[in-house]
Order: structure tokens, then sequence, then C-alpha cells
């Protein structure tokens, strides 16, 4: 399409404006009834409308133009609302396919005599986009759940006085060790704990990724004054850290919670024994 | 021209509290301070609480060490209170080191750190106590 | 495909201590207006008043950019610190851990990159030094 072309198709959006919008709004209302009222439907499209005539002013030709900057803007929130209130990729895609029914109303018009050919790709153009960024949000809703879902399976228990545990089961991976490491290390400010423990009892296998996270959170509580054990390490676990190479030396272990709560105990300058009475 | 950072004395405990962004100057103002005050009073013991903090990079982690150092030559140990857990992760992921200083949560513990060390402890008091007794 | 938001993209011209504290500033605010998580944040501004503080030092002095970018759904911050100093001649040693130039303590280079999603640098004796950084929301 050459910069002259596109004023052309401009002038004809414009000048036949009113036929096209009723055709395309007849079409999007039959397929989204009930979803979208006529009302919300016919400023949606007013907007895309307005968006696409001016950009095509402006000698867009292909949607990645510049010009056509606000019309994806446009579309990308349009996307983005339905996904968020669980409309179907269809129901979203269908609010701009549905201008192709203006547009063929167009073409069988004698009455116009510019060639829309290029129009009609560009609106298939704008319908895939639509969809792209509608699954890019459903998508990013996926994730916001999942990461919900993990800040609430990491729980962060203080188990005694200055001493707050966290008992980890399942597979551990990055993402959730560092969710781990942030929770365990507010929670010690939160709580005005000097003591961490880490209990890995419930985990089957840790890789190199999920060992280094676990050494960046003893060596960070250290930095905040606090003393973070790791316990419940299992021979497999153990032979894999010595495997990988990873210096564990400086960490402090214990068999299990319970081991490690005693040496929190007494390192507090309590004995285990004064303490259980 | 940057305002000097406030150094508090607390018996032989001197006490820093930084509250603002620090600019490299200020910080390396405060450095210099903190050596003077300790040779002046003769302390033992620098709190510096940096819970105030949103940001300790490479420089001023450096001072922060640098400050450890210089106080452990004039006999007197630095203990860095406070540290965000934000703070504290990305520390770890620049592998920085506080050098010498030593941590606490906060300034009561960090006090109550440098108090249990100069209280002997039960080894030292075991041992005089067998010296005693081989004599 | 990145868009940048017009409105957010800022220049501070770094001829000072005082200009590395504004950088700061300015780049937390351009986090929060993304939506960073506070370590992710934390992190960012960190190796801004790194690249800042080296674009000072070793720069001769210099201006950083700060702009707001959307990727699809996701925010992120974009901040570029360039100078017309001396340049780097070994981009590979400087960006080796623990490297140092005139007995400080490094570049921070090594460091600031791992602070960050995207780090790219360019540099070369006589032209100047060019750091861009880029880190996303989650």
């Amino acid at each position: 399409m050459s910069d002259a072309s596109t004023g052309a198709l401009s002038q004809v959006l414009t000048r036949h404006a009113d036929e096209v919008r009723t055709a395309w709004l007849d079409a999007a209302a039959a397929e989204l009834h009930g979803r979208s009222s006529r009302g919300e439907l016919d400023r949606e499209q007013t907007e895309i409308f307005e968006a696409l005539v001016g950009g095509l002013a402006d000698g867009g030709t292909t949607l990645r133009d510049a010009a056509f900057d606000q019309l994806r803007g446009i579309l990308a929130d349009v996307s983005a609302a339905r996904a968020r209130l669980g409309y179907t990729p269809r129901e979203t895609a269908m609010a701009v396919f549905a201008l192709k029914e203006g547009l063929y109303a167009l073409v069988s018009d004698a009455s116009v005599r510019t060639d829309i050919t290029s129009l009609l790709r560009l609106v298939d153009d704008l319908g895939l986009y639509t969809f792209e960024a509608f699954a890019e949000a459903r998508e990013a809703i996926i994730t916001e759940q999942s990461e919900q879902l993990l800040e609430l399976s990491t729980p962060v228990v203080k188990i005694w006085d200055g001493v707050v545990a966290v008992p980890l089961v399942g597979t551990l991976d990055s993402a959730r060790t560092q969710v781990v490491m942030e929770k365990l290390l507010n929670t010690l400010v939160e709580t005005g704990s000097e003591h961490a423990i880490i209990d890995i009892t419930g985990v089957p296998a840790v890789d190199t990724q999920v060992a280094q996270h676990l050494f960046k959170t003893v060596v960070a509580a250290r930095l905040m004054g606090a003393q973070c054990t790791i316990s419940g390490i299992r021979p497999q676990i153990a032979q894999t850290i010595v495997s990988l190479g990873i210096e564990f030396g400086d960490i402090r272990t214990r068999a299990s919670l319970a081991d490690a709560l005693v040496d929190a105990l007494e390192s507090g300058g309590r004995s285990a024994a004064e303490v259980t009475g | 021209m940057s305002d000097a950072i406030p150094i508090l004395k607390i018996g032989s405990t001197l006490l820093v509290s930084i509250q603002v962004d620090l600019q490299d100057t200020t910080a390396l103002r405060l450095q210099e301070d903190l050596a003077e005050r300790i040779t002046t009073t003769g302390a033992r013991g620098v709190i510096i609480d940096i819970s105030g903090l949103e940001i300790v990079d490479s420089f001023i982690g450096r001072m922060l060490a640098t400050v450890a150092a210089i106080s452990q030559v004039l006999d007197a140990r630095t203990v860095v209170v406070g540290m965000r857990p934000a703070v504290a992760i990305t520390l770890v992921e620049l592998g920085l080191s506080l050098g010498g200083a030593r941590t606490a949560l906060d300034v009561d513990r960090g006090l109550a750190l440098l108090e249990s060390d100069d209280t002997p402890s039960a080894g030292a008091t075991l041992l005089d106590a067998a010296k005693r007794r081989a004599r | 495909m990145t868009t940048v938001a017009p409105t957010t993209t800022q220049r501070l011209e770094v001829r000072g201590d005082a200009d590395v504290v504004r950088v700061r500033q300015l780049v937390r605010g351009v986090a929060q207006e993304a939506r960073l998580s506070l370590v992710v944040q934390t992190k960012l501004v960190t190796a801004a008043s790194e690249l800042a503080r080296n674009t000072l030092v070793h720069g001769g002095g210099g201006h950083v950019t700060v702009e707001l970018v959307t990727e699809g759904a996701r925010t992120g911050v974009r901040a570029v610190f360039a100078d017309d100093g001396p340049g780097i001649a070994d981009l590979d040693l400087a960006l080796t851990d623990g490297w140092t130039s005139g007995g400080g303590l490094g570049l921070g280079l090594s460091g600031s990159r791992r602070l960050v999603e995207r780090f790219s640098i360019d540099s070369a004796p006589g032209a100047g030094t060019r750091v861009e950084i880029v880190t996303w929301s989650r």
C-alpha cells in the first residue's frame, strides 16, 4: 500500500463510517449477545475505528507502523480487559473480525471505487494482534495466580521465641526457593527473631540453583544479624551437593528440625534442659 | 556541602544512625569522623544502624568494612544493625562482605553483643580456675 | 515488541556525587511505576548506583536516561549510562568478578550485571562507554 492509497482508504472509511460501523456493530453484537451491551460495543468500536482511520491518514501501512501505535494500544487494553473478565478467545477476537462485515458491505457497494483489499488484510492483522494480546494477558493472569499459590504454600512459622522455621515439602525450584528466601528474611525482621531453620526433610532433591539459593539465604540472614540453619538434609541431597562442588562448609546443618531448634535455643545462652524443664 | 551524620555516645559505645540516601562524600566523612571519635573517646564499640537504608551499594559496603577495620586497629568492635532483607539479598548477589563487622538485628541486640564481648566467657573462667589449681 | 511510554523518559546529568543520589531516586521512582517487587527494585537501584558512579568516576561525568518500557503485558525499566570518558580497553576482563582498575575494588560491572535482567555494554578506548540495563516486573 502506498501513502496515497492509505489516505484514500482513510477517506473511504470516513465517508462510509455509518454504513461500516453499523454492519460491524450488528455482527459483533450478534456474536457477543449477552456478554457486552450494544452501548459498550459501540463505545469500544468508536475508539478502535477512530484510531484505525487516524492511523491510515497518518500513512500507516502495516500494523507495526508507528502510525498505528495508538490503535495497538487500544486493542491491547481491550484484550487484557476481556481476558480478566473471562471472555473466550473467540469472543475477544470477534470484536475486531466483525469489522470485516462492515468492509464487505463496502466491497459490494458499487459507489465505492477504491480497492480496499489491503484494508481487509490489515483487519486480519488486527484480529491476530488482538488474539495475541489476549493470550499474553491470560498468561499474565495465570502467572499471577501461581505466584499467589506459591506464597500461600510457603509457610514460615515462629516455633519458639526468637526462632522461625520453614518446613519445605516437595520439589524445590528456583522460583519457590526465592519466595522462601524473601519470606523467611522478612519474617525474621517482623518477629525480631535471631534464628531461622529451613527444614528440607520433605524435599527429595535439589539442583545447583536451589542449593545456591539456600546458601544465599543463609548468608543474607547472617548479614541481617541472624543465624540460619538447614536441617533434614537427606543422604542423596548431601551427595548431590558434594558432587556439584558446592561449598557448604560455612553453613550450619543439623540432621533434624528438632536438633536445629535445640541448637538455636542453646546458642541463645539458654541450655536445652532449662527450656524443656 | 552535605550534612554530616551525627554520632552519639552511649557509655563506651558510639552509635550512628544513617537515615538518608548516602552521598559518597558523606559516607567518607562519616568514616573519618568515626575514626576520630573512637580515638578521642576511647570507645570500645561502634554500632552503625542502617535500618533506614534502602540501598547499600559497593561504596557504602566498603565504607562499613573499612570502619570495622579501622575500629579494630583502635581496639574497638563494630556492629552493623538493621539491614533490610532486600538489601541483604542484594549484597549477597553482589558478593560483598562487610569485612570484620559483625551484625545484629537492631541497636538493642547490637549493644548486647558488644556487652557479651566484655563479659568473660564460661570457658575463660574454667581455664583460670584450672590454672590456679595447677600452681 | 517493546514500547516506551513517552511520558516517562527522563535524563539526568551526572557531574557530581549528589547526582548519583539523584539517579537512585529517579530509578526508584520509575521502578515503582513499573510495579517491580521490592527485591527486584532494590537490585535495580543498587546496580544503577554502581553504574552512575562509574560514569562519574571512570567516565569523567556523563548522563543517564531512564524510561518505563512495556512488552506485551509486562512493564519494566530501562536505564542507559553514557559517558565520553577513556573507555574500557579489555571488556572481558572488566566483566570478570574481582577485576580492578587502579586500586579500587573494581568497576562493579560484573556485580551490576547479576542484579538486572538484561545488561549490555559498549566501550572502547577513546570512544567512551555506554551501558544499558533492563529489568522487568515478574
